[in-house]
């Protein structure tokens, strides 16, 4: 579908196309003991309404369901949505010769940086505009590629320091095939903040998971989205589910951020989610 | 789905399959319980294809990017932007248009409904309002406001005519709960 919406926007042209739609063996999802095997071409509907993601990875399912709209969920790919390009609109504009298309400016820079990115900004300003990804760094995932064989998700988005001209550290003509979520008893939460309350991009999301023992939060992280090139992570291991630990955890993780002209709000809003996502492991506690 | 399907998809990699296109090439599609045949060129959009190609004028071409729902229709019972997905994935799979709603020339419960509370303006989104309406229904009999509004929220009114058309919703639920059709 972006791929489409790339084509429509001149900035793609391809000379050929491979329908994948056609192979059966990269669809649908499997739920076990030992995790969640899911499809790549395993829709954000079927994803967002599956029962056992739920309850097993409740951030996953949770992103999913907040993608989009329901025209979109009931088509759009989770092997899809973690490879979309990114929403900035000098890249989306074919006039505007941008870093990631070739050129040697980037236009968000001095320009309307409103929706870009407060971390990792020095030479690309765009954000990773996928939810879900959002969500499977803050579980594990791992990505199954027809290629290299599995990518741990956290090395599978590279930043524009890494390649300029792509997102993934995918291969040339490499394909994925699933997704692998291990099961490991974390608890995990995903939230956005956005403009609109439908179809629209976050301003700020955040996915948080952790092992909830007594008042304690083992081995927590959250991923924000919509502040970086890649999902950005942050791990704050063994931290006290209280609201000061959690506050100062979050003031902690947002104090590297470097935005620019248009975008200082997203500081604040990505406190904001930490501190919410995490209180809200916290919260589920009887 | 099979854990050994990684595997197997690279292993077939050095089949060539049939290309189709850039010229056009027959396409088959299900349109209301109807077979619409025609020629198309492979990137032709299932819009396109209904708008341009056959006589289903009633799905609307708006923003062309999957983000207003102008252009809603129901494949395999289920709302899709139709400008977002091309007409050859859209073969063999059941479509409904606005022009299926109707039977017998009596105007399907959603509709009636959208008439009775006004539930317009201009009348450009209603094609797909009530094609995201029926859908709703169908999958939940009884849907709260909230409910409503996360169903219908791939739909855009630039009137704002929202509210009577959240009115005509709950309307048509209790219709149809209460003569449950085919």
């Amino acid at each position: 579908m972006d791929l489409l919406d790339l084509m429509k926007s001149s900035i793609r042209a391809p000379g050929r196309l491979v329908n994948l739609l056609t192979i059966d063996e990269l669809k649908g999802i499997d739920v076990d003991t030992s995790g969640a095997t899911i499809g790549a071409l395993a829709t954000l509907a079927e994803i967002a309404d599956h029962p056992d993601l739920a309850r097993m990875f409740p951030a996953l399912a949770l992103a999913a369901g907040h993608a989009a709209t329901p025209q979109v969920r009931n088509v759009a790919t989770i092997g899809g949505n973690i490879l979309q390009r990114p929403r900035c609109w000098y890249f989306r504009m074919a006039q505007y010769p941008c870093l990631k298309k070739g050129g040697d400016t980037c236009f968000a820079m001095d320009g309307e940086n409103k929706y870009h990115a407060i971390f990792e900004n020095s030479l690309c300003a765009m954000v990773h505009p996928s939810n879900t990804a959002v969500a499977l760094l803050a579980l594990d995932a791992v990505v199954r590629t027809a290629g290299s064989g599995e990518i741990p998700i956290r090395k599978f988005f590279v930043t524009p320091d890494q390649d300029i001209l792509r997102e993934s550290a995918l291969a040339e003509g490499e394909l994925v095939t699933q997704l692998f979520i291990p099961a490991t008893g974390a608890r995990s939460h995903y939230l956005e903040f956005r403009e609109r309350q439908s179809f629209d991009w976050a301003l700020v999301s955040a996915a948080a998971a952790a092992e909830l023992e007594g008042q304690t939060l083992n081995n927590a992280r959250v991923v924000l989205g919509s502040v970086a090139p890649i999902p950005w992570r942050i791990d704050l291991g063994e931290i006290a589910a209280t609201d000061e630990a959690l506050d100062r955890a979050a003031d902690e993780a947002v104090r590297g951020a470097t935005p620019l002209a248009k975008n200082k709000y997203k500081v604040q809003l990505a406190r904001t989610a930490i501190r919410r996502s995490l209180r809200e492991l916290a919260r589920a506690t009887e | 789905m099979a854990a050994a399907g990684a595997g197997r998809v690279s292993a077939e990699a050095g089949e060539a399959p049939e290309a189709l296109g850039p010229g056009p090439v027959p396409c088959a599609l299900s349109v209301n319980g109807r077979e619409v045949r025609i020629e198309i060129e492979p990137r032709v959009t299932l819009l396109r294809a209904l708008r341009h190609y056959s006589d289903y004028t009633g799905p609307k071409e708006i923003c062309d990017r999957g983000a207003c729902g102008g252009c809603t229709v129901l494949l395999d019972g289920k709302p899709v932007a139709s400008c977002m997905m091309l007409a050859l994935d859209a073969q063999g799979r059941p479509i409904t248009t606005v022009e299926g709603l109707a039977r017998d020339g009596k105007l399907h419960p959603v509709q009636e409904a959208f008439k009775t509370c006004d539930a317009y303006q201009c009348g450009y989104c209603t094609p797909g309002m009530l094609l995201s309406t029926v859908a709703l229904l169908k999958e939940n009999p009884a849907p709260s406001l909230d409910e409503i509004k996360r169903g219908l929220e791939g739909n855009l009114c630039r009137c704002a005519a929202y509210n009577h058309i959240f009115d005509a919703v709950q309307m048509a639920a209790k219709k149809m709960s209460a003569s449950p059709a085919k």
